[in-house]
C-alpha cells in the first residue's frame, strides 16, 4: 500500500497493535488465555483492562446465576415475536457487567441474597427451589414499585435493576435489536421520512427543504 | 544502571507541531503540502481510521454493549479515546472550582468523534466588546477569516443552507438531509414561538465533489463519533488532514509524546521541544525554526507556563501575565422527553447523518434581554442504535400512558413488559443550548505550585466560575426549551425541574469540551500573548493554533474556526519564511 510506504512513523502503533489482536479470531493457539471477543478497536491500556475483566473469577456463584437466569426469563420470556432472555444470553451479560461495572456487584448480589430470605421466609426454600407459582408470587410482591408494599421497597429497587440490566442485554442483542425493530447501522441513502409516515402525521416537507436537501432517486 | 540523560536529535525541523487535532492537523497538512519537514508531536496514542474501526459495528460487539468507560466516556463505540480521567495525568481546582477537562490522547484528537457541528462565527462575534462593551474585540473581523471559512467549506465539505443570517454567515454548502420526523415537529413547535429552526451545518459529505479526492460520500448510519473509517465522510483532523499530508513525506510523527516545555535560545526565541515518549519514558529533545502549540487550549498553556527560562521567568509567550487567563467553554443546558404521538410507531431507518439535521442558531437581540450573549440549539431524538442503558426506568414510563389503549401497572415483567418496550421505542426527544460566555481574566488555569504528573511535569490548577451572565443565559435556554416541548405536546422526563440552586441546570464549565481563550491573539503585547497571526508578540517563531488563540468565542462550536485561523497562520509563516523572517 503507498501510504505504507510513505508512513514515517516513528512510534510502534499501540492502536494498531490492539487491531491485530483484536483482530485474531483464529489464532486459538494459546488455549489457556481467555479468549479475546473485540472486533472494534481496543487501544493498548484498554485492552489490558479488557483481558483483565476476562479473566476475573465469576462474581456470582453458580446458585446466583440459576436465580438471575430464572428472574431474567420472568421479566422477558419468549413471546410471539422473539426469544427469552436466556436465549438472548443476558445472564451472561449480566455477569460480565457487575465486573465492569463494580456499582452493580452490592445492589445485584444483595437483591439475591435479600429474594432468597423472602421465600426462605414464606416458602421455607430458596428462590430457584421454588414452584413456579411461588416464584410469580414472590416477584409479584416487588415487580410493581406503585403497589408494592413498603416492606418490600428494597426487593423493588432490586428487581428495578434486574429488569433494566435484564432488558438493556436483551434490546442489545440480536435478537434484542430484531425484536424491537431497529432498522439501522447499515449504508443506505437517507431520503427523508417515508410518505405513508409523512401523511400518518399530517406532515410534509416544505417547498424549501424539498429544493435544498439531498434527494435521492427511488429504485 | 540506567542513566538518565536527554536524547538530542541533530535534525532541525522547518517546523515542530505539539497537538494533531483540528489545529495542529491543519498546520501539518498546509505546511507539508508546501513542503516544509514537519515533526508532529502528540501526547495520545497513533491512531490510523482505516485500521481502529468501531464504525458499524453491533451492539453485541461490544460486552458491555457500547457502555462508555474510563477510556471512551462517550461509550465504548466512540472514536475518541481518553477524557475526563487519565492515569497518570491529574489536574488540581481551587476551592469551589467545578471545572472538567477532557484531553483526548490519540492521533486526530478530539476531531476523531467530535459533532460536526461547523460553524462558522459572524461578523458580531469578532467585535462583542463594541456591542455590549464585556470582554474584548479580536483583532480581526470576519472579513479577514472569510476566505479561509470559504477555502475550508470547499476542502473539507459541509452541509447547510444559505439563509442570508448576518451574525450566521452563507457558506459553500452541499445539500443537507432532510429532517426527520422529530425534527419536523421541533420545527413545527419551536417555529410558533419564534425559534428559527434551519437546517444544521454539519462538515459530512453529503455530495461527493471533485476536490473531496478518495474521500466518498455519507452513507447515513448516523456513526460519526465513531468516526468515518469507511467513507471518510465527515471530518476528522486523522482522516482528512493528517494521512493525506503523510503523503508528502514531509512529515514525521512521534506519537506518545508528551511535551515538557518549549525551549528556547540565549535569544529568547523558540529553538524546539522537549518531550518525555511515553513508551520508554525517556527524554527527548526535537528542533525546529518555528514552533507550532496545537495542544488544546488548556495543555498549550500549560506549556508555555512551565517553559520558563531566563529570558521568559513568566513562562514563554507571557510578559503579558494572560497565558492561562480568560479560559472559558460553551455553556450548556438540556432538556429531554417523549412524544406520545410517536408511541408504537412504524419502523424504518433514521440513521441519518451523525447528529442533527436541523438546528436553531440564536434569534433574539441580547440588548433586549438579561443576558448579553446567545446561544443555539441542537435537538435529537428518534429511533436510535439500542445500547447500554436501553429501557432503563420502564417503571417511570409504563403506568404514566396507556399501552395500546390499555391502563398498565408500572414496571411489571413478562409479555406484558415486552409490549411496552416496543410500544415506547424511538419516542424520545431532547434538546441542548450552547451558548457564548463572557471571557473574564479571574477564570483561569495556572501551574499547581505542588503537584506534578507521572513524567514530572507541573500540572494545571483551574479557577473558573460561572457569572450571572451565563446562569440567566441558561434559565432562559431551558424556559425556551420548555415552550417548545410543550408546544410539540411532549412530555418533559428530565430537565425541567432546575432553578437558583442548581444555576438552571447550566452544566459545570468545560463540560461542554470547547475550552478557549487561554492564549488570546490581540493588538496589545501587554493585554494578549498573540499577534492577529497566532504568533507570540514576544517570541515570533512561536505560534498557537488551536482554541487557546481566541478572544471569545461565540455561540458557534469552534472548530471550523480553528482551521480557519490555523490555516491563516500556517500561510502567514510560509510566507514570512520566504521573506527570511523566521
Amino acid at each position: 500500500m503507498d501510504r505504507r510506504k510513505s508512513l514515517k512513523i516513528i512510534v510502534t502503533s499501540v492502536f494498531a497493535s490492539g487491531a491485530v489482536v483484536a483482530g485474531c479470531n483464529t489464532s486459538d493457539k494459546n488455549a489457556k488465555t481467555p479468549k479475546t471477543k473485540f472486533n472494534l478497536d481496543r487501544a493498548k491500556e484498554e485492552l489490558e483492562r479488557e483481558k483483565k475483566l476476562l479473566a476475573e473469577p465469576d462474581f456470582f456463584t453458580a446458585h446466583e446465576m440459576t436465580t438471575i437466569s430464572i428472574l431474567a426469563d420472568i421479566i422477558i420470556p419468549a413471546d410471539e415475536i422473539s426469544g427469552s432472555a436466556s436465549e438472548a444470553k443476558v445472564p451472561e451479560f449480566i455477569a460480565f457487567i457487575v465486573k465492569d461495572m463494580p456499582s452493580h456487584q452490592v445492589p445485584m448480589k444483595g437483591g439475591l441474597r435479600w429474594l432468597d430470605m423472602q421465600c426462605v421466609k414464606k416458602f421455607e426454600k430458596s428462590f430457584v427451589d421454588c414452584s413456579q407459582k411461588q416464584q410469580l408470587e414472590i416477584v409479584d410482591t416487588i415487580a410493581f414499585p406503585k403497589k408494592a408494599k413498603p416492606e418490600m421497597s428494597q426487593g423493588v429497587s432490586f428487581f428495578n435493576l434486574m429488569r433494566d440490566l435484564t432488558a438493556t442485554g436483551f434490546y442489545t442483542t440480536q435478537i434484542g435489536v430484531k425484536d424491537i425493530g431497529y432498522k439501522g447501522n447499515t449504508p443506505n441513502q437517507w431520503n427523508g421520512v417515508p410518505n405513508e409516515v409523512l401523511s400518518q402525521y399530517n406532515l410534509s416537507y416544505s417547498e424549501k427543504e424539498l429544493k435544498e436537501c439531498i434527494n435521492f432517486e427511488i429504485k | 544502571m540506567d542513566t538518565f540523560e536527554v536524547k538530542k536529535s541533530s535534525k532541525v525541523y522547518d517546523a515542530v507541531i505539539v497537538g494533531s487535532g483540528a489545529g495542529g492537523g491543519m498546520a501539518a497538512y498546509v505546511l507539508a503540502n508546501a513542503g516544509l519537514k514537519i515533526c508532529l508531536l502528540e501526547a495520545g496514542a497513533m491512531y490510523d481510521p482505516q485500521k481502529n474501526i468501531t464504525q458499524l459495528k453491533n451492539p453485541w460487539d461490544s460486552p458491555r454493549r457500547g457502555a462508555s468507560t474510563k477510556f471512551r466516556p462517550f461509550g465504548d463505540f466512540d472514536a475518541c479515546y481518553y477524557g475526563w480521567d487519565i492515569d497518570g495525568e491529574p489536574y488540581t481546582k481551587s476551592e469551589g472550582t467545578k471545572w472538567d477537562w477532557w484531553r483526548a490522547r490519540m492521533l486526530g484528537g478530539r476531531t476523531n468523534h467530535w459533532g460536526r457541528i461547523s460553524l462558522r462565527f459572524g461578523p458580531h462575534d469578532f467585535k462583542r466588546k463594541s456591542i455590549d462593551g464585556l470582554g474584548d474585540d479580536w483583532p480581526i473581523g470576519y472579513e479577514d477569516v472569510k476566505p479561509f471559512y470559504d477555502r475550508i467549506d470547499k476542502m473539507i465539505g459541509i452541509f447547510g443552507t444559505n439563509e442570508g443570517l448576518v451574525n450566521d454567515p452563507d457558506g459553500y454548502f452541499l445539500p443537507p438531509p432532510k429532517p426527520r420526523l422529530h425534527e419536523l415537529m421541533i420545527k413545527n413547535a419551536a417555529t410558533q414561538s419564534g425559534v428559527n429552526v434551519i437546517p444544521s451545518r454539519l462538515s459530512i459529505i453529503t455530495k461527493k465533489e471533485e476536490q473531496h479526492g478518495e474521500r466518498g460520500a455519507c452513507f447515513y448510519c448516523g456513526q460519526c463519533n465513531r468516526n468515518c473509517s469507511i467513507a471518510k465522510a465527515d471530518f476528522s483532523s486523522s482522516n482528512v488532514l493528517i494521512y493525506p499530508a503523510l503523503k508528502t513525506g514531509n512529515i514525521d510523527i512521534v506519537a506518545n509524546a508528551m511535551v515538557r516545555e518549549v525551549l528556547t535560545n540565549k535569544e529568547g526565541l523558540a529553538t524546539g521541544v522537549s518531550y518525555i515518549l511515553k513508551d520508554d519514558m525517556k527524554e527527548y529533545q526535537v528542533n525546529g525554526r518555528v514552533v507550532i502549540l496545537a495542544a488544546s487550549a488548556c495543555e498549550s498553556s500549560r506549556i508555555l507556563l512551565n517553559s520558563k527560562s531566563t529570558r521568559h521567568p513568566n513562562g514563554l509567550a507571557n510578559e503579558s501575565n494572560v497565558v492561562g487567563k480568560y479560559l472559558h467553554d460553551s455553556t450548556g443546558a438540556a432538556m429531554g422527553g417523549i412524544l406520545p404521538q410517536l408511541f408504537d410507531r412504524k419502523r424504518y431507518n433514521e440513521d441519518g447523518v451523525g447528529g442533527l439535521h436541523v438546528y436553531s442558531p440564536w434569534w433574539l437581540d441580547n440588548k433586549k434581554l438579561n443576558f448579553p450573549r446567545g446561544y443555539h440549539i441542537e435537538y435529537w431524538g428518534g429511533m436510535s442504535q439500542p445500547a447500554y442503558g436501553f429501557g432503563f426506568g420502564m417503571e417511570n414510563l409504563n403506568g404514566k400512558f396507556l399501552v395500546k389503549g390499555e391502563k398498565k401497572e408500572a414496571g411489571g415483567y413478562g409479555k406484558s413488559l415486552k409490549e411496552d418496550y416496543r410500544y415506547f421505542y424511538g419516542a424520545g426527544v431532547g434538546m441542548a443550548g450552547r451558548g457564548e460566555a463572557i471571557p473574564r481574566e479571574d477564570n483561569l488555569c495556572e501551574i499547581d505550585s505542588n503537584v506534578v504528573d507521572k513524567y514530572g511535569i507541573p500540572v494545571l490548577k483551574f479557577n473558573v466560575k460561572w457569572s450571572d451572565y451565563e446562569i440567566q443565559q441558561a434559565k432562559h435556554m431551558k424556559e425556551t426549551f420548555k415552550e417548545i416541548m410543550h408546544n410539540m405536546g411532549a412530555v418533559v422526563t428530565w430537565g425541567a425541574n432546575d432553578g437558583p440552586e442548581n444555576d438552571y441546570g447550566l452544566e459545570s464549565p468545560g463540560k461542554i469540551i470547547h475550552e478557549a481563550g487561554t492564549v488570546r491573539m490581540g493588538n496589545d503585547s501587554k493585554k494578549s500573548a498573540l499577534n492577529k497571526w497566532n504568533q507570540a508578540h514576544n517570541c515570533k517563531n512561536l505560534f498557537v493554533v488551536d482554541g487557546a488563540s481566541f478572544v471569545s468565542q461565540a455561540d458557534k462550536n469552534i472548530t471550523w474556526t480553528i482551521l480557519a485561523l490555523s490555516m491563516r497562520a500556517s500561510e502567514y509563516i510560509i510566507s514570512e519564511m520566504k521573506k527570511n523572517n523566521l
